[in-house]
């Protein structure tokens, strides 16, 4: 007693738990409730009860309102969808002028403003793409048909891989030196060889749009919401569901406002990067000194000078992070948005995944991750370039990058000249090796797999069984026994303790939303599977940052992994762990866990890594060992960014167990999922999102908070 | 004074919403307490002073006591709330943005505290930043870098980043970048406050050398009243957003205006910062013995000397006449004695 008068916060906690279970043992499992599968929600059901909203029928099964919440945001998913419809089908409809019929048509504005953008989107990819393959679409866009039929020669040639390949290389030296252009030749030549040359570089070419629109845009709204706080807070709310929300989600309203193809795949890419890139450049600009801004002021900058001369160089490091997350954004949107019918590795990805073809999924999969590397290596070394002005080079020495590319160039054409001849009837390997006609190890990997199932196969079913059985399966039911009024109690009363009224009032909006949509059941599955996951990759993060930290050249390497294991488009950790564990809940878990594991590690480091020396030397003055330094100065003090990476974790872990849908998991991904492939699913794809951006954000929320208390209390803000 | 260069009449400047409405209310009597509770603070109260052409103004004060804000609104980094700011007959506070550009870019420049150096650039791109917003080409304006870099003793250095030199090369490359342009006015906002004392002075020394050959109007902000009593021709010293009192170092050591002024210089060394001049008499008796000194020495360096004597020494100008006397006795009053009297 005496302990929990001197710790009321303790005291308060057990009280919270108390009433939780107490709340759990008191309300019943009703009898009829049973955890409803897949199709049979879609099927009209006796035992459902129905109310009309808005005029929309929203149909559900019934139960004690303090076990589960009737769904009063059903209606929200049709109602998305009807304006949806409304919005590209009658909305406004006005004449515009059609070039090919020569009359004017009408059309609703909306459906206009998508066609038009979708037309150039479309013109900017063709023509990347037709300068990499070969094409005639982007001669057909500046005269017409008839003119490609009256004109056979006029097509793009494409490019020689071979040529490509040296450009890179020459530009990876002239950006960052010899190591980097080894990389890039390497990565080219790997490429081309193992047949992936069409569809990576079809993916470049999206990426080489996506990217810098989403950095141009991103930068664009973070210098104007630095400018000026009321878009600041007209973005903040967005941007904070945005961060959280599966880009998944997004995909289905995408394919009703634009379609299917590349030009879809790269405005979905824009508005899922985007935001990441405006909150960090945001976060730049901010942390400048006010005397650096004063000091360009002075120097007689005007606006515009002071905006791109001082301000965002000096804000580099961060936007520098903003570019990165850019283009890892657009790699794993690359493989995702292969479903609304982006071409490219994406495709292959998701095809061989399909087919359970581990090898080419494999192959794809290095493809992408290599890609991502180089041009992530290739943005940061251009930032960091610098002049060298009192050189005295002779003309050669400045123009050597321009001359080797143009006798590679050359020696590309003349190769690919040669090649005609020597390959003569089958394909022209020194112009471009077609897919699945170079090497190809796919073999090579399908048969480990096999054989490393067929071995292992006994251990691996042990213990698959055992954790499903033992440890999933009971966690998966707890979660269900819980009612939903203890839940939000748990929830709200925990915002309440952390963060005073204000928050528990965010936190309960939150959680009211998933309650009284229709898919609360689902939404504990994936928190289960989040948990679960966050869980274990915390143990891990923690445990390994905490050794490597003991060792610098160690914590250096850590952060190295990593920053490349962070490259790697999600989709590329569900490869090995299908590998091993086939289709099963387990393998979405341990790709969670790997993914998850990132940032814990890194958070972990830099925390522990920013505890300032002077403490640490304090702490060896006053004669504690090793340990109890760690125990008593470093994690306490390193603990406030630790919980930053578990936010981070849980994110990341959020994302994955949604990807996961993709190998079958039974909780909000698979419904978004089947939302894809469905005429009126973009209502119920985008509530899906929000349910799922709403449970990370409850988690965000709560730690956030604390967080920032802490900090202040330590005086480390 | 023939040239004024800066001109300051009643200079406010007040934070807070109601700032200028406050203000007009006040009619001229500003107090800080009233302003405080209404939700305003007021960081610089009635400033006017002049600043004539070459001269050195050095604004001391505590933390807080407004010298930054004084010199941020005769920069017009920040706006005065009411008064007049003349620079060289121009009214600061009417020009347009452009105009203002034009000012800065040609007439001034400002030298910071944590020194404000761009970390993406190197040395000698960072003193070149000036010239290049201005619009100079690349080569003249890396060239005329490079005698700046040179006159600040950085050659060498040319190539280095900020975050690769110590403090005080870094304060030399923000000295640079502020002269690169060859302002005819040079702010400097506690310029070595950040410095170590060995280093600080060393840059005293190296910062009375540019000034002599030079002879930028100036004005130099810092929160120590030695390096106020070093550098300047006049100061002005600062309380609460008030000038406490505007004077030479030795009418101020001298005379302290206010009991909070003459707290400073209670510890000062006067033999150190008080000419002949300042302290003898002027009558000349007939009885002066053989030594003469200029009256522009310090006592400190002839101290001695005139100590040694047992006649009255008599004091010269630059033209050998005779302008006064100094016994020995009022050296050792001057030194020893003038805190007695003044408790």
């Amino acid at each position: 007693m005496e302990f929990l008068k001197k710790n009321p916060k303790i005291f308060q906690w057990l009280f919270l738990l108390i009433v939780f279970f107490a709340l759990c043992f008191a309300i019943e499992v009703p009898e009829t409730y049973k955890f409803i599968r897949g199709q049979a929600e879609f099927v009209k059901d006796p035992n459902q009860s129905t109310f009309v909203f808005a005029g929309k029928e929203v149909r559900y099964y019934a139960f004690d309102v303090f076990w589960r919440l009737p769904p009063l945001l059903g209606w929200l998913p049709i109602w998305i969808n009807d304006s949806l419809f409304f919005l590209m089908n009658d909305w406004m409809p006005m004449e515009f002028w059609n070039e090919d019929t020569q009359e004017f048509k009408t059309r609703p504005l909306l459906l206009q403003i998508s066609r038009n953008l979708t037309a150039f989107m479309t013109f900017i990819i063709e023509l990347i793409r037709e300068i990499l393959l070969g094409g005639l679409e982007t001669i057909v866009a500046f005269t017409s048909w008839d003119f490609i039929d009256a004109n056979p020669w006029a097509e793009l040639p494409g490019l020689p891989w071979t040529i490509v390949a040296a450009g890179a290389t020459i530009l990876s030296y002239k950006l960052s030196g010899k190591g980097l252009a080894i990389f890039a030749g390497l990565t080219m030549v790997y490429i081309s060889i193992f047949g992936q040359w069409k569809p990576s570089m079809q993916t470049l070419s999206f990426i080489l749009v996506a990217a810098p629109l989403s950095f141009i845009f991103g930068l664009g709204l973070g210098i104007s919401a630095f400018k000026s706080k009321r878009v600041e807070k007209a973005l903040y709310p967005i941007l904070l569901v945005m961060q959280t929300m599966p880009q998944y989600a997004v995909l289905v309203p995408a394919l009703v406002l634009f379609g299917v193809g590349d030009h879809a795949a790269v405005i979905i890419t824009m508005i899922v990067a985007i935001p990441p890139m405006i909150l960090l450049t945001l976060l730049g600009l901010r942390a400048i000194p006010p005397e650096v801004i004063e000091a360009g002021r002075m120097s007689g900058c005007n606006n515009w000078q002071l905006m791109f001369k001082v301000l965002i160089p000096t804000a580099r490091r961060d936007i520098l992070i903003g570019v990165n997350q850019v283009i890892m954004v657009c790699f794993s949107m690359a493989v995702i948005s292969a479903f609304i019918g982006a071409k490219g590795l994406g495709f292959n990805l998701l095809l061989a995944l399909n087919q359970l073809n581990i090898g080419l999924a494999l192959e794809a999969g290095l493809c992408i991750s290599l890609i991502a590397i180089l041009l992530d290596k290739m943005s940061l070394a251009w930032a960091n370039k610098q002049t060298d002005y009192f050189g005295n080079l002779t003309f050669f020495e400045r123009n050597k990058n321009t001359i080797f590319f143009i006798g590679a160039f050359v020696i590309g054409i003349i190769l690919a000249y040669i090649g005609t001849f020597l390959f003569k009837g089958t394909f022209n390997y020194l112009f471009e090796i077609p897919h699945n006609k170079g090497i190809s190890t796919a073999d090579f990997w399908n048969k480990g797999v096999d054989w490393i199932f067929d071995t292992f196969f006994v251990y691996i079913k042990a213990f698959n069984t055992w954790l499903i059985q033992d440890v999933l399966q009971p966690m998966r039911a707890l979660y269900l026994r819980m009612p939903a009024i203890a839940t939000i109690v748990l929830v709200v009363g925990a915002g309440y303790l952390i963060g005073g009224v204000r928050s528990a009032l965010v936190v309960c909006g939150l959680t009211l939303f998933i309650a009284l949509s229709p898919w609360w059941d689902r939404a504990l599955v994936t928190t289960y599977m989040a948990t679960f996951g966050v869980i274990v990759s915390c143990v891990i993060g923690f445990t390994v940052g905490t050794l490597c930290f003991q060792n610098k050249s160690a914590a250096k390497f850590m952060l190295g992994v990593c920053d490349i294991f962070q490259t790697f488009p999600s989709f590329v950790y569900l490869i090995p762990v299908m590998m091993l564990f086939g289709i099963t809940d387990t393998s979405v878990l341990i790709a969670v866990i790997v993914y998850a594991t990132i940032p814990a590690t890194r958070y972990t480091i830099e925390g522990l890594r920013s505890v300032p020396v002077g403490l640490h030397e304090a702490a060896t003055m006053s004669g504690v060992n090793k340990f109890q330094r760690l125990t008593k100065i470093e994690f306490p003090l390193a603990f406030p960014h630790m919980m930053l990476g578990l936010n981070q974790t849980i994110v990341f872990a959020l994302f994955m167990v949604i990807i996961g849908a993709f190998i079958g998991t039974e909780d909000l991904g698979q419904y978004i999922l089947k939302a894809l492939s469905d005429k009126n699913g973009a209502g119920i794809g985008l509530t899906l999102g929000i349910c799922v951006a709403f449970i990370g954000l409850i988690f965000d929320n709560l730690i956030r908070t604390w967080v920032g208390k802490r900090k202040k209390h330590l005086g480390i803000a | 004074m023939s040239d004024t260069v800066i001109k300051c009449e009643s200079v406010y400047k007040i934070f807070g919403e109601n700032a200028k409405k406050m203000l007009q209310e006040a009619n001229g009597n500003v107090d800080a307490k009233t302003f405080q509770e209404n939700g305003c603070i007021v960081g610089v109260n009635n400033a006017s002073f002049e600043v004539a052409k070459g001269e050195m103004l050095v604004v001391m004060g505590l933390s807080g006591s407004g010298k930054s804000t004084l010199l941020r609104c005769i920069s017009r980094l920040t706006d005065a709330t009411g008064g007049k700011i003349f620079i060289e007959g121009q009214d600061l506070l009417e020009l347009n943005n452009k105009e203002l550009i034009d000012l800065r870019r040609n007439k001034m420049g400002m030298v910071f505290q944590s020194f404000a150096l761009l970390p993406h650039k190197t040395v000698v791109e960072n003193i070149a930043f000036p010239l290049q917003i201005k619009g100079i080409n690349t080569d003249d304006s890396i060239s005329k870098a490079m005698d700046m870099v040179k006159l600040v003793g950085l050659h060498g250095r040319e190539n280095y980043f900020p975050r690769e030199l110590s403090g005080g090369q870094q304060q030399r490359v923000g000295i640079a970048r502020s002269l690169a342009v060859e302002p005819d006015i040079w702010f400097l906002d506690e310029p070595f406050s950040a410095l170590d004392p060995l280093i600080r002075k060393e840059m005293q020394d190296e910062f009375l050398r540019l000034q002599d050959k030079l002879q930028k109007t100036i004005m130099f902000i810092t929160h120590d009243f030695d390096e106020a009593l070093k550098l300047a021709d006049r100061i002005a010293i600062m309380k609460d957003g008030i000038i406490e009192q505007l004077d030479t170092p030795a009418k101020i050591v001298l005379n302290p205006a206010t009991e909070y002024v003459r707290k400073f210089t209670e510890e000062v060394p006067r033999e150190k910062v008080l000419l002949i001049e300042d302290v003898m008499d002027q009558t000349t008796s007939n009885n002066l013995g053989d030594l003469r000194v200029s009256k522009d020495e310090i006592i400190e360096n002839v101290a001695e000397k005139i100590l040694t004597q047992e006649k009255t020494v008599g004091v010269i100008d630059k033209n050998n006449n005779i302008v006064g006397s100094i016994n020995p006795t009022k050296i050792i009053n001057t030194v020893f004695g003038g805190r007695k009297n003044e408790n």
